[in-house]
This record gives C-alpha cells, sequence and structure tokens, in this order.
C-alpha cells in the first residue's frame, strides 16, 4: 500500500497543510510517497523529504506547475496516481481545486475534508456544515481524499531521509494561464495553523473598527479571521473568513468579537481548544459553544482586554 | 454565447439539522428546502452576462426527485430561459453529477457551465472541477469576478492568502464564490412567467451516463457537542481566568 501527497505550494518549506496531511497518511497507514509540483522546488523537495514518515519525495519540477494551475497539476497526479491506493491532498482551496479533478479523469470519487481516518478504505468527513458527521466508504481501487487539516496534527517537519525523485512533466493541456495575484501581505501567523486566532464579526460594524481586532491580535501574537457576515458587509477580505464556506480553524484558544454565532460560523471554529466570545447581545448563540463568555461592549471590552495584556 | 447553470436543491440554509435517530442520514421529512445559495449566485451571474449582452441564452439544469423543478422554475423566474429536468430518486454523488452534466454540455454545446462551488448538504466541493476534467475544459473555481475578453475568460478567484486571476480558453468552467454577486429576488410577474417557460425532464439512463454510487454512506451521527461555557463579569475576570484556568495565555 503506497499513499500518494500532494504537497501544498511553497516556497521551500513544507506548509503545515502538508505536514497534516502527512498525519493523516501514516493512520492510512503503507509506504508515504510526497508529490512536490512547481518551478523551482529543489528546497521544497529538499524540506519535504526531511518530514517524518516519508519514505519518498516525487519532484516534478517544470516552468508548468510554477502556478499550481489545476489543468497541469490534475493531470500530472492522475498520471503518478495507478501507483498507489491513496492520493491525499490538503483541504486547502490548492487542494480543493485539483484533487476533484484529477479523481474525474482517474474515474473514481473524491472524499473531502476527512476528519478521521476509520480504516484504510473508510472515513469520517463533516457535512451540512458540520451539523452531521458522515461516515463514508469507498468502493473505488484508488481513494483520492482531502484532509481537514485542524483535524490532523502537523507531523514533524524533521526527523525523516527521504530520497528525492525527480519525475518528468505530464504535459500542458494549454487551457489557461496565470495573470496575477493580489496577496495580502501579513506578519501574522497563517490563519488555519496559528495557535491564537481573534475573529471580528459585524458587531464591528466596518472595516476600520477591525483595528481593535487586530490590535488584540498583535498583542497575542494570533491571525485575524472573521465571521461570514463582516465579510459580506466588505468589511474585511473573504480569505479572513471563518466558516463553513471560508475556513476551517482549530487554534488553542479563539476568540470570538461581536460575532452571533451562526450555524455556518460555528462549523468553522468549534473545534478550537478554548473558544472565548465577547458580545453585547447576552442571547447570542456563539455562547453556547464559547468556554469563556462575556456580555459587553466590544468597543469598551476589547481595548480594555487589549491594555490588560500589555 | 450559451450559458449552463446547474441547480440543486438543498436544505434551506436556516433548518436547524438533525440527525435521523437510526443514524442513515439527516432528518428531511416536513423541512424547508430551497436552491442552493452558491447556485443563486450562479444563476444571478449568468442573468448579469446575458444583460450585459455576453450571454443569448441561459439553460438551467437540476438532477433529483420531482421536486427539483421548483428549483428550476425559481432559476427561471430568476432568468433562465429554459430549464433540464434530469429526474432521478437515487442518490448522485459528484462524479455521477458531473457524467450527467457531461453528456448534457455535449446535447447543449454551451460556451461556459457555470455551477456553486459547493453545495451546502454535502459540503463536497467537486462537481465543477470533476466537469472540467471529464470535458477536458480550463477551470475557474471560487470565482469572485468574471469577464470575458477577446474571446477568452478571466476569472478572479478566492484563494488562501488572497486573490488570483486566470485566463481561460472558452469553453470553461466556472464555480462561483460568495463574493461573485448578490442574487436578486424573483419578483412575483417573473415566477408566475417561469411557470411557461419550457422545462424538459430527461433521466440518468435517457443520457446514457454511469450514476453508479462510489461511496457508500455507513452512518451519519451528531457531532461532539460542546458543554456550556462559563459567565465572566468583566475583562479582569478573563484574563484571569484563561491563565490560570485555562493556561492558554
Amino acid at each position: 500500500m503506497t499513499v500518494l501527497i500532494l504537497a501544498e505550494p511553497s516556497q521551500g518549506e513544507v506548509k503545515p497543510a502538508t505536514l497534516s496531511t502527512i498525519t493523516a497518511a501514516r493512520a492510512i497507514g503503507g509506504d508515504i510517497h510526497v508529490l512536490v509540483a512547481g518551478a523551482g522546488i529543489a528546497a521544497a523537495a529538499e524540506a519535504a523529504s526531511r518530514a517524518e514518515g516519508v519514505a519518498k519525495v516525487l519532484a516534478a519540477d517544470d516552468a508548468i506547475y510554477g502556478h499550481a494551475l489545476p489543468e497541469t497539476i490534475a493531470t500530472l497526479v492522475a498520471s503518478l496516481a495507478p501507483c498507489c491506493s491513496h492520493v491525499l491532498a490538503p483541504a486547502t482551496t490548492f487542494g480543493k481545486n485539483v484533487l476533484p479533478r484529477a479523481a474525474a479523469l482517474l474515474d473514481v470519487a473524491q472524499i473531502s475534508d476527512i476528519i478521521a481516518v476509520v480504516s484504510p478504505d473508510t472515513f469520517k468527513r463533516p457535512i451540512y456544515a458540520a451539523n452531521a458527521i458522515a461516515t463514508v466508504q469507498s468502493l473505488d481501487a484508488i481513494k483520492l481524499i482531502t484532509v481537514r487539516n485542524t483535524a490532523f496534527a502537523a507531523a514533524p517537519a524533521s526527523g525523516g531521509s527521504a530520497s528525492i525523485e525527480p519525475v518528468a512533466a505530464a504535459g500542458d493541456p494549454g487551457l489557461s494561464r496565470f495573470l496575477g495575484a493580489q496577496l495580502a501581505k501579513s506578519e501574522r501567523p497563517e490563519l488555519s495553523s496559528a495557535r491564537i486566532v481573534v475573529s471580528g464579526g459585524r458587531g464591528l460594524g466596518s472595516g476600520e473598527n477591525f483595528k481593535i481586532i487586530e490590535a488584540l491580535a498583535d498583542k497575542l501574537g494570533a491571525a485575524v479571521g472573521a465571521s461570514r457576515a463582516a465579510v459580506d458587509a466588505g468589511f474585511v477580505p473573504n480569505d479572513l473568513q471563518v466558516g463553513q464556506t471560508g475556513k476551517a480553524v482549530a487554534p488553542e484558544l479563539y476568540i470570538a468579537i461581536g460575532i452571533s454565532g451562526a450555524i455556518q460560523h460555528l462549523a468553522g471554529m468549534k473545534d478550537s481548544k478554548v473558544i472565548v466570545a465577547i458580545n453585547k447581545d447576552a442571547e447570542a448563540p456563539i455562547f453556547q459553544v464559547s468556554d469563556y463568555y462575556l456580555v459587553a461592549d466590544l468597543f469598551q471590552a476589547v481595548p480594555e482586554l487589549t491594555k490588560a495584556l500589555s | 454565447m450559451k450559458i449552463l447553470v446547474s441547480v440543486k436543491r438543498v436544505v434551506d440554509f436556516n433548518v436547524k439539522i438533525r440527525v435521523k435517530t437510526d443514524q442513515s442520514g439527516v432528518e428531511t421529512a416536513g423541512v424547508k428546502f430551497s436552491m442552493n445559495p452558491f447556485d443563486e449566485i450562479a444563476v444571478e451571474e449568468a442573468v448579469r452576462l446575458k444583460e450585459q449582452g455576453v450571454a443569448s441564452e441561459i439553460v438551467a439544469v437540476s438532477i433529483g426527485p420531482a421536486a427539483a423543478q421548483e428549483t428550476i422554475r425559481m432559476a427561471l423566474a430568476l432568468g433562465a430561459d429554459r430549464g433540464i429536468h434530469v429526474k432521478t430518486d437515487d442518490e448522485i454523488q459528484p462524479l455521477a453529477v458531473a457524467k450527467i452534466l457531461a453528456r448534457i454540455v455535449a446535447a447543449e454545446a454551451p460556451q461556459i457551465v457555470l455551477l456553486g462551488k459547493q453545495a451546502i448538504d454535502d459540503d463536497s466541493n467537486q462537481t465543477g472541477q470533476m466537469l472540467a476534467g471529464l470535458l477536458g475544459w480550463p477551470q475557474g473555481t471560487f470565482a469572485s469576478r468574471v469577464g470575458v475578453l477577446d474571446g477568452e475568460l478571466e476569472v478572479t478567484r478566492e484563494i488562501d492568502g488572497g486573490l488570483e486571476t486566470v485566463m481561460l480558453k472558452l469553453p470553461a468552467i466556472v464555480t462561483t464564490d460568495l463574493r461573485l454577486n448578490s442574487p436578486r429576488y424573483a419578483s412575483l410577474p417573473n415566477i408566475m412567467k417561469a411557470k411557461k417557460k419550457p422545462l424538459a425532464v430527461t433521466s440518468p439512463a435517457e443520457l446514457g451516463a454511469d450514476a453508479a454510487p462510489r461511496l457508500k454512506t455507513l452512518k451519519v451521527e451528531d457531532p461532539p457537542v460542546r458543554t456550556g461555557g462559563v459567565k465572566v463579569a468583566d475583562v479582569a475576570e478573563l484574563v484571569s481566568k484563561l491563565r490560570n484556568e485555562a493556561k492558554v495565555l
């Protein structure tokens, strides 16, 4: 049994999402091979080879993989998959984009967003915004799976010494090209892997007011998140969204500020270890999932909290 | 150009989900259904492309039991021109949906297929990508902006960490993210008019599509419940609890 992991694109390191996927692969069992695809990926392949539990790194170093276009990478994944019993990718926007396309090319189903491995062919995954957990069994010979990173601890990034094997590019169908990206520049930790997340909701009232969220986050060395309501209202960009339709996070401490607690938001954060909520509405549903909650005006309580931590 | 839009009938996002006691699934009897919210965004985008003169015809497809026709009628009320109902009472998984849509694409020859990025019932987020793979078409998933430029499709995508823009050759697949648009409401006159728009009925077998499930759901359970929290009086107490009790600071 061999499990092939499609690594999250990186600038030379192993992304936490890939390390979590390695842990899921170890729960399945068998040899673990990691496919690193990109342009100029020697350092990234090297880093992947040092991750604990990895037997082999497949390095697909070619200009056509430089922008992680699904039309090229899914073709590569599908060409390599017959080696393996399983192909795993992190359930990031990258993994979600590429893996189902590869599944269609292989004529197999995909199991999305698994949170537990029951056996090599049976997995648990959230459905209905994590209001129910389904246990599903795959009937396919090759199992294609995306992994919810927050459900699996990151494998150690060192301790391994896998061999690195170059693989030839699988061709470019010439269907798409990359024009550009606008990536948020932030000194803060990545939302999906931060130890502490401070999130703001509609209660903030404006994008300007998110400054008090950012000030608290910076005091705590935390990532900033937001509810869908805050994103829909245009306060913050969508990549900060935590929830069913955004990112799933499970930090050690999650602080929800001015967030009422819609089902779809809870779906993305209720696996956090400790949840704190600050809301002026004493009936806010978020309090039902909070370990500690404070009924207060956030415009007073949040600056006070930031100050108290100084 | 012709645009195909797929719409799914799902349990309304406001309904509190209840798992059946026999763990075979979630309770759907007596529950309100509506169009998957991401599919509403897809229909809206198609209608806007038609209003801009880019699209000439919008065909809405739904796969499911007889009641799926209500969802198609809603798409017609929002501005789609005609509907196709692929009638089946069986469970249709994403790969099968993609295979059925691929057959319809072969017959209809649209230039763009618009789909929601995920359905809020099974949360799979697969169908658009799979359809693109089956057809050998480019895909612009999680779109927040779509525009046709010199015979190509420019799609801005919501990705981890920000936005990315790609150019796709037509024909192409687009899946919608939240910020692509704000769907309009169907007006009463348009709801009435939608009843007279053409709606063809077919089936997976008639289309020659393999709709066999590949995954078996063994059981469906309630998620673990978090126990109720502790109310703190003020910021000082909160900080003290986080430091001394939860030990996370």
